[in-house]
């Protein structure tokens, strides 16, 4: 009986292997590549240290606008009857499959000198956004919050509306019922769609370059650093890859063991 | 447990079969070559690497390969000069590869290179800023001096790419040590910040100037500083369509639209 | 609305007109209401939640009005006139089938969440959640979220929170209706009690006979959106008018004491000696002394010309009031020493020659005789 079973499985083990090895093959080979002994002083050089830095400065940045316009972005979505909705969310996935080079260009539409935003920003307050480390936030914002909203959305829609109807009986506005019974009991779904955020964010390169350009310390965050140094120093990229390997499988398993399923 | 050797079967088979029409594809496709009556060895077609500035160009050069030979595959892909090295070291199948400047050439592996490299082309660093059919490029950079002026934003290549390693030799020439506002992974990426006006001025190839249309404009660099770069050709395989492609380039019509691209040439 | 069924001579604290439409279905419900508890009765799809919830503000109806005399703010809708006050300006308390307790928060912030939200300080909050925990025998559960609760103990702490902010209209949408039978009676016993000392009009949606029997004063019947009867109990078990309203409510209610058991015996209230009901039930939860509540299915009321010998418990001597006829089966007002409905067939009416003032013997076997604690 069992060796039937067995048998039976055969046939979905074998792509099951082969879709694993597609995956993990390539992170082993990044550590089969690591000159362990020479490690320190690759990690050491300035490349590393800088392009890490303004990546915890620059996705920390992210989060918080993600989570202060996020939330109430998903929340809104969740409730809205209107028939509009579908076309709002369906606007906001967009950023999902849009190529991130196009959404760069998209940010040089919007906030370059001559964009939408950005020519009318300069001539006001003399300040010009491409180049700069707010460039390098908008472009992680543009990529990020829509992992954010859907998923947030998502564990809101699944939330009964009788709790809100039930908070509204009970004296409770829309933005009481909203902080005090929504949010808490959507934590887990916030913390699975910030993870996935944080991680899009972090892995941001494509509308990065093509929108903030690459400036060691100030646009050039820990992917164009590995990209940066590829050539020159390849020991370095290793170890800055490394470093950002270790930091996507430390987060992910906190919050796996905590919040995600 | 008796699907699987089935399975491997029938892929098997259906390898074989593929591999049977090819082999059956071989002799028509000589046929052809001997109707071109030049009495050449058989190619399997021509495939060019080449860097990422020589798009359009190459693209003209392979239609006079093409005249000559009408039933030859012409494959051209382009890429920074570096990736190209990788690509040709991994084992690309290339026939010929073209590289912006002696360094990426200096990369490749020698057992690949077959007989002596030669320089096809060379291009110039020039100094471009933003310009348009209603704009006469009156931007904030109008010479060199502007460079180091305060809020001056310039983008070059990043160190590693061949322009950035000139441009790094020019400003140094010049004795100017400007703002970078960005380190772009390419020529083309530097110039399209100058021609969308996010940036006030770049360092970037003659040539991409001129591909550029009119949408920037280039700034006159004082007299003798002047940075070039050699564009070396190497064969990479033992394919006699690479000698047509060699032909083609070197002769008098190939050398013609390689000027008209702005390339300088040896 | 039958005006000749509805006595309440109380000043009306609810009342109300509402007009909702939704696909197929239309209702549209005229109601006053006085302090105390209706009960609203109909079969599936009747429109009783449809109603609540437009009471509530969760839904806003097509036209009509919603006047609460006790509320902070007594108009809460007249559409003519475009006033419609959002559900969190409504002064209701809301209880629905399942207890929906904040699963973040513990007992005590779950019920002091209606007066926080109502502006009370926290402390007053806290202190006043407490007290309405205790009113529901909940005291020493504040400090627990609602995870660790058994469903009466929930449902209990529902009705805690819903009444912690005064409500002037409390709704009540099949309260007891997802609890077990056991767990049933013992909420219901509870809930009763909590509702005897509330001070507001209560609206009770129900299937079930035995809560609009013991927990209303009122009973109003609807079916496809529109009122079919509404009277007192006592009225709507005499005449129900509509074979819902016979089948569901028309049983004979008797509330008396528990005397003793087994077997267990209830003394019927108002009545003189003999007046008792003798039930097979089990004693569980009904000490000797304590109230009770016995029902008798009219259709288990037997009548006879004489006395009848053998095994039944339950036999009285009693006078017929009327009779009214529905097809085939009768239903025969009983006057003796415990008030009775028999339902019988009209074979049996003809053969017996039952009319008003006719006597006869009444008897019903004691496996017949339902009781909970009253």
């Amino acid at each position: 009986m069992s060796t039937r079973v067995r048998g039976g499985r055969l046939p979905l083990l074998a792509p099951a292997g082969l879709a694993l090895t597609l995956v993990a093959l390539p992170m082993l080979a990044l550590l089969l590549r690591v000159e362990w002994a020479e490690l320190p002083t690759h990690l050491s050089r300035p490349v590393v240290g800088q392009s890490l830095r303004l990546s915890a400065v620059t996705t920390s940045a992210t989060m918080v606008v993600v989570w202060l316009l996020g939330t109430p972005l998903a929340w809104v979505l969740a409730r809205a009857d209107h028939r509009l909705t579908t076309w709002v969310r369906a606007l906001v996935t967009v950023p999902l499959v849009l190529p991130p080079v196009v959404g760069g260009v998209a940010l040089l539409m919007t906030y370059g000198r001559r964009g939408v935003v950005g020519g009318w920003l300069e001539q006001v307050t003399g300040l010009t956004v491409p180049f700069t480390t707010v460039a390098v936030v908008l472009a992680e914002i543009f990529v990020a919050l829509p992992f954010y909203v859907i998923t947030v959305e998502g564990a809101m829609r699944g939330l009964d509306r009788r709790y809100d109807q039930l908070a509204a009986t009970l004296g409770a506005g829309p933005l009481r019922t909203f902080t005090r019974v929504a949010l808490p009991m959507v934590l887990p779904g916030v913390a699975a769609g910030s993870a996935l955020a944080w991680a899009r964010a972090l892995g941001e390169f494509g509308a990065t370059i093509t929108f903030a350009g690459s400036f060691p310390g100030r646009t050039q965050t820990a992917p164009l650093g590995v990209y940066a140094a590829l050539e020159q120093d390849p020991q370095a990229a290793i170890a800055l890859s490394l470093v950002m390997l270790l930091v996507a499988v430390v987060v992910l398993g906190a919050l796996r063991s905590r919040w995600l399923p | 447990m008796s699907r699987l050797p089935a399975l491997l079967l029938s892929s098997t088979v259906g390898l074989s079969v593929a591999v049977g029409l090819s082999a059956c594809g071989l002799p028509s496709g000589g046929t052809s070559g001997d109707t071109s009556g030049t009495g050449t060895p058989a190619s399997d077609g021509l495939t060019v690497l080449a860097a990422a500035s020589l798009t359009d160009v190459l693209e003209e050069v392979a239609d006079l390969v093409r005249a000559e030979h009408p039933d030859l595959q012409v494959d051209l892909a382009f890429a920074a000069s570096s990736t190209v090295v990788q690509q040709v070291d991994q084992g690309a199948p290339a026939d010929v590869v073209v590289l912006a400047g002696p360094e990426p050439l200096a990369m490749v592996d020698p057992d690949l290179v077959r007989g002596d490299p030669v320089v096809v082309a060379t291009n110039t660093l020039v100094l471009t800023v933003p310009a348009g059919p209603d704009d006469p490029g009156t931007g904030p950079v109008t010479a060199v001096e502007d460079l180091a002026r305060d809020g001056i934003r310039l983008v070059v290549c990043r160190p590693e790419a061949p322009c950035g390693r000139a441009a790094e030799t020019l400003l140094a020439d010049l004795g100017v040590a400007p703002r970078i506002a960005s380190y772009e992974p390419d020529a083309r990426a530097t110039l399209t910040k100058v021609e969308l006006g996010e940036a006030d001025a770049g360092l970037v190839w003659r040539t991409d100037v001129l591909a550029a249309d009119g949408r920037v404009r280039e700034v006159p660099l004082p007299e003798g500083a002047e940075v070039t770069n050699d564009y070396p050709l190497a064969v990479v395989s033992v394919d006699p369509a690479a000698a047509w492609f060699v032909e083609a380039i070197t002769s008098e019509d190939g050398r013609r639209l390689l000027a008209d691209a702005g390339f300088g040439l040896p | 609305m039958n005006a000749a069924a509805a006595p309440s001579p109380d000043p009306v604290a609810l009342d109300a007109h509402l007009v909702v439409e939704t696909g197929d279905f239309s209702l549209d419900l005229e109601l006053g209401c006085a302090v105390g508890v209706t009960a609203l009765l109909g079969p599936n799809g009747s429109g009783k939640t449809t109603a609540l919830t437009a009471l509530a503000g969760l839904r806003r109806p097509r036209a009509g009005h919603v006047r609460v005399a006790d509320a902070p703010e007594p108009e809460w809708l007249d559409l003519d006139r475009g006033v419609d006050l959002p559900a969190d300006r409504r002064s209701v308390g809301l209880v629905l089938a399942e207890p929906l307790l904040f699963p973040h928060l513990d007992l005590v912030e779950n019920v002091a969440f209606g007066p926080r939200s109502r502006g009370m300080p926290r402390r007053a909050a806290r202190a006043r959640a407490s007290l309405e925990l205790e009113r529901v025998g909940l005291g020493d559960l504040a400090r627990r979220r609602p995870g660790g609760l058994s469903s009466g103990q929930a449902q209990r702490a529902a009705l805690a929170r819903a009444l912690a902010t005064d409500p002037a209209l409390l709704l009540l949408d099949e309260p007891l209706s997802a609890l077990d039978p056991q767990t049933r009676s013992a909420t219901r016993a509870d809930l009763a009690r909590r509702l005897r000392e509330f001070a507001g009009v209560t609206l009770l949606v129900t299937h079930d006979p035995v809560d609009a029997l013991t927990m209303a004063d009122r009973l109003v019947f609807l079916d496809g959106g529109r009122v079919t009867q509404d009277g007192t109990p006592a009225d709507v078990v005499a005449h129900p008018r509509t074979a819902y309203a016979a089948q569901v409510v028309g049983l004979n209610l008797l509330a008396g004491t528990v005397r003793s058991g087994p077997p267990v015996v209830v003394a019927v209230d108002g009545a003189g000696a003999g007046a008792e009901v003798v039930t097979a039930e089990e004693p569980g939860g009904l000490a000797d002394g304590s109230r009770a509540l016995a029902t008798v299915d009219p259709a288990a009321v037997s009548v006879h010309r004489e006395r009848p010998a053998g095994s039944p418990r339950n036999v009285w001597p009693v006078v017929v009031t009327e009779v009214t006829m529905a097809g085939q089966r009768a239903r025969v007002g009983l006057d003796g020493p415990v008030p009775l409905v028999a339902e019988i067939t009209a074979g049996a009416v003809a053969e017996l020659g039952v009319v008003a003032g006719t006597r006869l013997w009444a008897s019903v076997k004691a496996t017949e005789v339902r009781v909970q604690p009253g």
